[in-house]
């Protein structure tokens, strides 16, 4: 009897071992024993956060995959410079009309041709609030954006009336109202066509992407890796150097530069606070540091009680109260640039600001806080989330502002970026809260517009200022793209009278990489232009 | 006995539909908005939230949502997620195996060195070989296991070149065999402290004596009368250990990017994606309850005092 108990037990362990197995099911990748086919580039990147679609990719791990499958019309240079890629020409006389030429014989990788109906269906289903894409309103310039995308309610319409098929080359877009810079926001990876197979199954489509672009999908593993594979015959000038790319799923910066030190990855472009400090030593160089588009700040909340009613002179004073060449090179290790500007160098249109405002006085800074009548309370909170790494900077620009005035700064934790942005989007910060801008566009235009127009979509703080608007406008409605841009530096100017927020510094992206591969360029918005790298 | 399981199967009902529920409203409260989330830093838009929403049917009451969960549940559907669009199912099912034999690989560690040493250091208990492994499990259980796991990361991959520092597929049960070993050993230092103590105290039990006196071989004492008695509180431990270890993985997971579950419901849990939380909390729960019946079923053929009727 006990002996069959015995038998029982080990039979049903058996089992349970079994199914556990079994149950995994093979993987059939094959390949080598690292996976990676010859001339394939592996790299860091984590699991895309929406299926693979150009219209609702809105972040960097399916942003990669999206820029290396598809092609839009025109690119950018690593200067900010606007260049034509599947456009022969973008043309405009008024800025509202303009048109578009395409070239010839570019292809999709199922074959088909890529016409100027490829765009115009694309764009206006991408617009439709029925098929819901977070990329939507980048389309808002367009006549007839709210028939497809209305506030409440169903479409009144299918299309677009400003967009309109001349020939199988070249289509018209007119906007609702002339926008001087708009062939600038054309390169965002939005405004790319679609192959008619999509439309069949646009929900296959985002598991399995067709495109246009220097490399064609192979395969999504999920929250494992994502192959593509470089076209022989694309026509593009950002043609690949290398045979393909593996997007390699890591949850952490830190296993992944793991490894990468033990060259079982070619390229991450990030590293952990833990490895910052030992990247050189370990990777000599082929540790580096590359500054891109993108401002880290710190935005008072005009609505909240230490800012309500503020004196400019009181932010220019707290701004002068942080020392932002220690805190970058001690707390930041030197992966950040002190700010000069309220926009970065990398884009058209930056200047250099006459100004002390953005380097470290205590004496004025003291000065300036008495001068503009103070802060109720003597106490100030800057919010941010605590699952990105800002605590360690957030504490060390508190503790700056309260060394050299004597204002009360404290960090106001929140647990995710999640909860932190719920604040913000329900006017609930106390004080301050944590600023980020990356370009979507290299133009100082995209890091005013957006954040400090009266009533933008980004403009958390709820700065408003007459002055400064119509400045945006006279912008909006300049003759030409140069004049444009001038409107807005002497935004920009007139914004360091206001502060409608600190700057702090600008990024840099860390990369580090392995002895196989070559080539490796970081484009404005901070990405690494992988067609590229070359491997040895 | 099939009674007894029965009446044991039964009482899982109420506890799975209450920590579903538990776990459901905990995530309904978390503030942050998932689908507002999927905007990024932009201002979202109304009309897309909503539409959304009603897509999802997030926009019902909580108890509706619940009881929609609860139906689809029971239909085998675990629900969508927010923001890939893909079925939590799906989801599930590439976590899960990776989780199962990582955790499997660490049990089967755990029970064989854990009882194979607590059994030697408690035959000889105050011995040196006892002294030396109590220093060690003290060792293992005051190391955190994110210490222990970039110190073998150091150690195994970069000094002595023998694995690869992270696991490069999930599912190559080689390559789990570190992140494994790293996962099991605190349950380790455990099972052989229990082991050891239980050991060390039946030794000196009549039905010991008694055993001995009747002559009876040393292999047979120790191997069947003694460590069948001692296994009791080691397997009360290690039933709820296999929960533990599942849910536990998140640390050893992330060090070693292993994709199982425990990384899968951080991420969840970060983009506040409801369903998939519940979906994983609810089948480790499952994970739980059959384990201890499990245990409770096993003390019958370890001890022939207890009958189940």
């Amino acid at each position: 009897m006990r002996g069959a108990k015995t038998m029982q037990w080990s039979a049903l362990a058996a089992a349970v071992a079994l199914a556990a197995t079994a149950c995994g099911g093979s993987d059939g990748d094959g390949g080598s024993a690292a996976g990676k086919p010859a001339g394939y580039v592996s790299m860091f990147n984590g699991e895309p956060q929406h299926p693979l679609m150009p219209s609702n990719t809105n972040e960097k791990f399916g942003g990669y995959v999206i820029d290396a499958l598809f092609t839009g019309l025109v690119g950018y240079d690593a200067k900010g410079g606007l260049v034509n890629m599947n456009a022969e020409s973008v043309d405009t006389k008024d800025n509202k009309t303009w048109t578009v030429k395409l070239k010839k014989g570019w292809k999709f990788h199922d074959g088909t041709d890529v016409t100027a109906e490829s765009y115009v269906k694309a764009w206006n289903w991408m617009a439709n609030v029925k098929n819901k894409q977070a990329n939507s309103y980048w389309f808002g310039d367009i006549k007839g954006y709210e028939d497809v995308h209305p506030e409440k309610g169903d479409p009144k319409k299918d299309e677009m009336s400003g967009l309109k098929v001349v020939d199988d080359q070249t289509f018209t877009i007119e906007l609702s109202e002339p926008v001087p810079y708009f062939e600038y926001k054309l390169g965002y990876k939005t405004f790319t066509p679609l192959p008619e197979s999509f439309y069949k199954d646009p929900k296959g489509f985002g598991q399995k992407p067709v495109g246009n672009g220097p490399y064609e999908f192979q395969k999504w593993t999920h929250n494992k890796l994502i192959q593509v594979k470089a076209v022989d015959s694309y026509k593009g000038s950002n043609k690949a150097k290398n045979k393909g790319i593996q997007f390699k799923n890591y949850s952490k910066l830190e296993s992944a530069y793991q490894d990468a030190l033990s060259g079982n990855l070619d390229l991450v472009d990030g590293v952990g606070p833990k490895d910052l400090p030992k990247r050189k030593a370990d990777f000599g160089d082929r540790a580096l540091d590359v500054p891109y588009a993108g401002t880290q700040s710190i935005v008072p909340a005009f609505y909240s009680k230490p800012f309500k009613d503020v004196d400019p002179k009181v932010i220019q004073g707290l701004s002068m109260a942080i020392d932002r060449k220690t805190i970058t090179k001690t707390v930041l290790q030197g992966t950040r640039i002190p700010s000069k500007g309220f926009t970065p160098p990398q884009v058209k249109g930056y200047q250099k600001l006459d100004t002390d405002v953005l380097s470290y006085n205590p004496k004025k800074a003291k000065q300036y806080i008495e001068d503009g009548g103070g802060i109720p309370g003597n106490k100030i909170w800057i919010q941010y989330n605590a699952d990105g790494g800002h605590k360690e900077w957030v504490t060390a620009v508190c503790n700056s502002i309260t060394k050299a005035t004597g204002v009360k700064c404290v960090g106001d934790s929140k647990p995710d970026f999640q909860t932190d942005l719920e604040g913000r989007q329900a006017d609930k910060v106390k004080g301050m809260y944590r600023g980020g801008w990356l370009a979507d566009y290299p133009l100082n235009i995209n890091f005013m517009q957006d954040l400090y127009k009266t009533g933008a979509s980004t403009n958390y703080g709820r700065f408003s200022d007459k002055k400064v608007d119509e400045l945006f406008t006279k912008g909006d409605h300049a003759d030409s793209l140069e004049a444009s841009v001038k409107d807005y530096q002497a935004a920009e100017k007139e914004l360091l009278k206001k502060m409608p927020s600190i700057p702090l510094w600008d990024y840099a992206a860390n990369i580090v990489h392995g002895e196989d591969i070559d080539g490796v360029k970081v484009g404005f918005d901070g990405n690494v232009l992988i067609t590229d790298i070359t491997v040895k | 006995m099939g009674r007894y399981v029965a009446r044991r199967l039964l009482q899982m009902i109420p506890v799975f539909i209450g920590s579903t529920l538990l776990i459901f409203s905990m995530m309904y409260a978390l503030p942050g908005d998932p689908v507002a989330a999927l905007y990024g830093e932009k201002q979202p838009d109304p009309a897309q939230i909503a539409a959304i929403k009603h897509q999802l049917g997030m926009d019902l009451p909580l108890w509706h949502q619940y009881w929609n969960y609860l139906i689809g549940l029971f239909q085998g559907d675990f629900g969508t997620q927010i923001a890939t669009q893909r079925p939590v199912a799906d989801v599930i099912e590439q976590a899960f195996p990776v989780t199962i034999r990582l955790t499997l690989f660490a049990f089967v560690f755990t029970v064989l060195v854990g009882v194979l040493l607590g059994m030697v250091s408690g035959l000889f208990a105050d011995k040196a070989f006892d002294r030396i492994v109590l220093i060690f499990t003290l060792l293992l259980i005051s190391i955190p296991s994110f210490v222990l796991g970039y110190l073998f990361q150091y150690l195994f991959a970069f000094q002595l070149d023998w694995l690869t520092p992270t696991v490069q597929d999930s599912r190559d049960i080689g390559q789990l065999l570190l992140p494994a070993i790293v996962l099991a050993a605190l349950s380790l230092a455990y099972v052989t402290r229990l082991t050891r103590t239980s050991v060390a105290e039946n030794l000196r039990a009549d039905y010991i004596r008694t055993a001995i006196a009747k002559g009876l071989p040393r292999r047979r004492v120790v191997g069947i009368h003694l460590l069948r008695n001692s296994l009791i509180p080691v397997v009360t431990f290690l039933g709820t250990d296999i929960g533990a270890l599942m849910a536990g993985a998140v640390v050893t997971e992330g060090i070693f990017n292993v994709h199982g579950v425990g990384n899968t419901i951080f991420e969840a849990l970060n983009r506040r994606e409801g369903s998939t939380v519940v979906g994983i909390a609810t089948l480790i729960v499952i994970v739980y309850l059959v384990a201890s019946l499990l245990v409770d079923l096993l003390y019958a053929v370890l001890d022939p005092r207890i009958r189940y009727d």
